[in-house]
C-alpha cells in the first residue's frame, strides 16, 4: 500500500510496515539536546532512569545554543556540567558557543539525512524534515530515554499535505508560504499529524527549513519535505507515493502570494502585509532557525545595500549558524548590513526566547523573522511581536514601520 | 474539594512558563514552583490548591518542547488538565511526568473558581450543584502510564514502551 513520507520513515525505525493511528516503538537514529534542556536530561537519565552511559556516543549530538555565550553564573555553570558530561560520556559530537542554532548545525554537518528519525529537545525539531529525516521534538523526559536505549515511541501520524504551485513574485519567500499556510490551518490544524510540503522543490535546503520550522506552529509531530535535489544520497525506498493517504490537501498559489505578517500573539493570526495598516516598530530581529540563515541575511542585504536603518529603530542581527555568518563575511553580506546599520549577535538563539541579546521593553514592537509571537515570549509581556519574512524585516528597518518590500525596491536612493 | 482554573483556547508554554524563569536560569530551581502563569494570570501560583484542576480550550500547551511548564504544574499538584485538544509535545510530557490530561470541552460547563470534586478512577467530576460530569475514557496504554505514575517508572517496572507488546 502506497505510504506517505513519515509512514514509510517509521516503518524503516520500527522493522516492519507501519500506518497512521498505529502507536509504535521505533529506533532513533540520531538525538539532539540543547543546553537548556540537557541538565534535566543528564538528571533524569542518571538519576530516575538509573542508565549510566548513553545508548551510543556518536549517536547523540549536543549543542549550546539557547543562551550562548552564558548569560549569568547560573547558565554558565549549567552550561560546563554538560561540558564535563559530555566528555565523560564520550560524546562525538558537541558544538559549543558560537557554531550556531542546533538545527542548520546538524544539517551542515551532515548529521541528518534523509530518511532518518531524529528526535530532539527542541519543539522546532521539525526542522530536519527540510532533508527529508522525520524530526520531532520532545521534552526532558522524552528525551533522557532516548539516549538511554536509542529507541522512543509514536503514534503513526497522519499526513497533512500543503501544495504549493508556482513561484515567488519578488520580495515573496518561503516565510511568506509558511505564514500563509498557518492561517489556512490555524494553530492547530495539524495537531498529532505530520505535514508533507510538496511542490517546493526549486528552495535550497535552508530555506526548506523555513517550512520544517513552521510545521510545529500547526501543532505538527514532523514537517518534511520530500528530499529532491539534494548533496546527499537519498535512500531508495523514500520517495513520494501515488495514492499515499493525507487527511487534508491545502493548495497555495504561489503566483498570487503576497507578504504575510502575523500580528500578535499569536502565530496564525496572519494577514496580507498590505492588509495590515501602519505598524510602527521599534526593533528588527533577523534570525533564528526558521529565518537566520546565510539565504536570509543576504536577502535582506540585497534591500538595505546603499540603504540606512531608519532613526530609532534597532536591526539586531543573528546568524543561524557560524558557517552563515562564514559566508556572509566572504561575499560582503555582512558588510552591507553593518553599513546599513544593523548590529552582529553571536550565532545561536539570542532573543528568541527573551533570555538574553535582545530583550523587549514594555510597549515595544518587534519586526521578528522567527517562528513565535506569544505574549511574553521575547520580553516583557507588554511588548508586541510580528512575525515576517527577511525580505519585509530588511524594508521595515529602512522605513522604521512594517512595509512592503517592492516599497523599498522601487524606491529611489542614492548609490554608495 | 479541587477548584476549577479556567483558562482560554491555545495557552502556550510561554504563558504557562515564560523562558525567562526556565530552571537553566534559575539560582534554585525549586523555585520553579513560583513561575506558572506568573504573567498570564498572576493569582495562580499563590491561590492553586493541591487536586486544584485546569479546564482549559483548544490546543492547550502548544509552543515549546520545555517539559518544566508541566513540571511547574506538576509541583504545584495540578489534579488534572482537561481540553478539547492538547498540543502534542505538552501531552506527552504531562504523561511523562504522571499529570492526567482528559479530552474534552468543559469550558462551557464549570465555572472559573467552582468547587468540585474529581475521581480519577472512575473518570468523572462531581459538581456542587449535583451534576456529574462523565470524562471521556483515555486509551488504555495512557491510564498505564499514569498507573505506573509515570512514563519512567512504567519504563523501570516493564521494561517497554506505552502500546509496546
Amino acid at each position: 500500500m502506497a505510504q506517505t513520507l513519515s509512514e514509510q520513515i517509521l516503518s524503516r525505525a520500527a522493522g516492519r510496515p507501519v500506518s497512521a493511528g498505529e502507536v509504535v516503538t521505533v529506533n532513533v537514529d540520531l538525538v539532539m539536546m540543547h543546553d537548556s534542556l540537557s541538565p534535566g536530561i543528564i538528571r533524569v537519565l542518571h538519576e530516575e532512569l538509573g542508565a549510566e552511559r548513553v545508548w551510543d556516543p556518536e549517536r547523540v549530538a549536543v549543542v549550546i545554543d539557547h543562551v550562548a555565550p552564558a548569560a549569568s553564573v547560573q547558565t554558565a555553570e549549567k552550561q560546563a556540567e554538560v561540558r564535563r558530561w559530555v566528555r565523560a560520556q564520550g560524546i562525538k559530537h558537541l558544538f559549543d558557543v558560537g557554531r550556531g542554532i542546533s538545527h542548520p548545525v546538524l544539517v551542515e554537518e551532515g548529521l541528518a539525512r534523509p530518511g532518518m528519525v531524529i528526535v530532539g529537545s527542541d519543539s522546532h525539531s521539525t526542522a530536519y524534515g527540510c532533508v527529508g529525516a522525520f524530526g520531532t521534538g520532545m521534552g526532558t523526559t522524552d528525551i533522557a530515554l532516548a539516549v538511554a536505549t536509542g529507541r522512543t515511541w509514536f503514534r503513526v501520524p497522519e499526513t497533512v499535505l500543503v501544495r504549493a504551485r508556482g513561484r515567488f513574485r519578488p520580495g515573496v519567500s518561503a516565510k511568506d508560504l509558511g505564514l500563509k499556510a498557518a492561517r489556512l490551518l490555524r494553530a492547530d490544524g495539524a495537531t498529532y499529524a505530520a505535514v508533507e510540503w510538496h511542490g517546493v522543490e526549486f528552495l535550497s535546503v535552508m530555506e526548506r527549513m523555513t517550512l520544517a520550522t513552521l510545521s510545529i506552529e500547526v501543532g505538527a509531530k514532523a514537517g518534511i519535505v520530500p528530499p529532491t535535489g539534494l548533496s546527499q544520497p537519498v535512500p531508495h525506498w523514500l520517495r513520494v507515493e501515488e495514492g499515499a493517504c493525507y487527511s487534508r490537501v491545502v493548495e497555495i498559489d504561489l503566483d498570487d502570494l503576497e507578504p504575510q505578517v502575523s500580528a500578535p500573539h499569536t502565530v496564525d493570526n496572519v494577514t496580507d502585509l498590505r492588509d495590515l495598516g501602519r505598524v510602527a516598530v521599534d526593533v528588527v530581529y533577523l534570525g533564528t532557525c526558521t529565518n537566520g540563515h546565510y539565504e536570509d541575511m543576504a536577502a535582506a542585504a540585497r534591500i538595505l545595500r546603499g540603504r540606512r536603518v531608519a532613526p530609532g529603530v534597532r536591526m539586531l542581527v543573528v546568524p543561524a549558524s557560524a558557517q552563515a555568518l562564514q559566508l556572509a563575511a566572504e561575499d560582503g553580506t555582512l558588510a552591507t548590513l553593518l553599513a546599513a546599520g544593523a548590529t552582529i549577535g553571536t550565532p545561536g538563539c539570542g532573543a528568541c526566547i527573551g533570555r538574553h541579546m535582545g530583550v523587549l521593553a514594555p510597549g515595544e514592537v518587534c519586526l521578528f523573522t522567527g517562528n513565535r509571537n506569544f505574549r511574553g515570549r521575547m520580553g516583557s509581556p507588554e511588548a508586541r511581536i510580528y512575525l515576517a519574512s527577511p525580505e519585509v524585516a530588511a524594508a521595515t528597518a529602512i522605513t522604521g514601520y512594517i512595509t512592503h518590500p517592492q516599497d523599498v525596491i522601487d524606491a529611489p536612493y542614492d548609490e554608495p | 474539594m479541587a477548584r476549577v482554573w479556567l483558562f482560554g483556547a491555545d495557552i502556550n508554554t510561554d504563558q504557562i512558563v515564560p523562558g525567562r524563569y526556565a530552571p537553566y536560569m534559575l539560582k534554585n530551581e525549586d523555585d520553579l514552583r513560583k513561575y506558572p502563569f506568573i504573567e498570564h494570570r498572576p493569582d495562580f501560583a499563590a491561590n492553586v490548591r493541591p487536586g486544584d484542576i485546569i479546564v482549559a480550550g483548544n490546543n492547550f500547551g502548544c509552543g515549546s518542547s520545555r517539559e518544566y511548564a508541566p513540571l511547574a504544574l506538576r509541583m504545584v499538584g495540578i489534579g488534572a488538565i482537561i481540553a478539547p485538544l492538547f498540543a502534542r509535545i505538552f501531552f506527552r510530557n504531562a504523561l511523562n511526568l504522571g499529570i492526567p490530561c482528559f479530552t474534552a470541552d468543559l469550558t462551557g460547563e464549570l465555572r472559573d473558581g467552582e468547587e468540585v470534586e474529581l475521581d480519577l478512577e472512575q473518570g468523572r467530576i462531581y459538581t456542587g450543584d449535583g451534576r456529574t460530569i462523565q470524562l471521556p475514557p483515555p486509551p488504555a496504554f495512557l491510564r498505564e502510564v499514569w498507573a505506573a505514575g509515570g512514563i519512567v517508572p512504567f519504563y523501570r517496572k516493564y521494561g517497554r514502551f506505552p502500546g509496546e507488546g
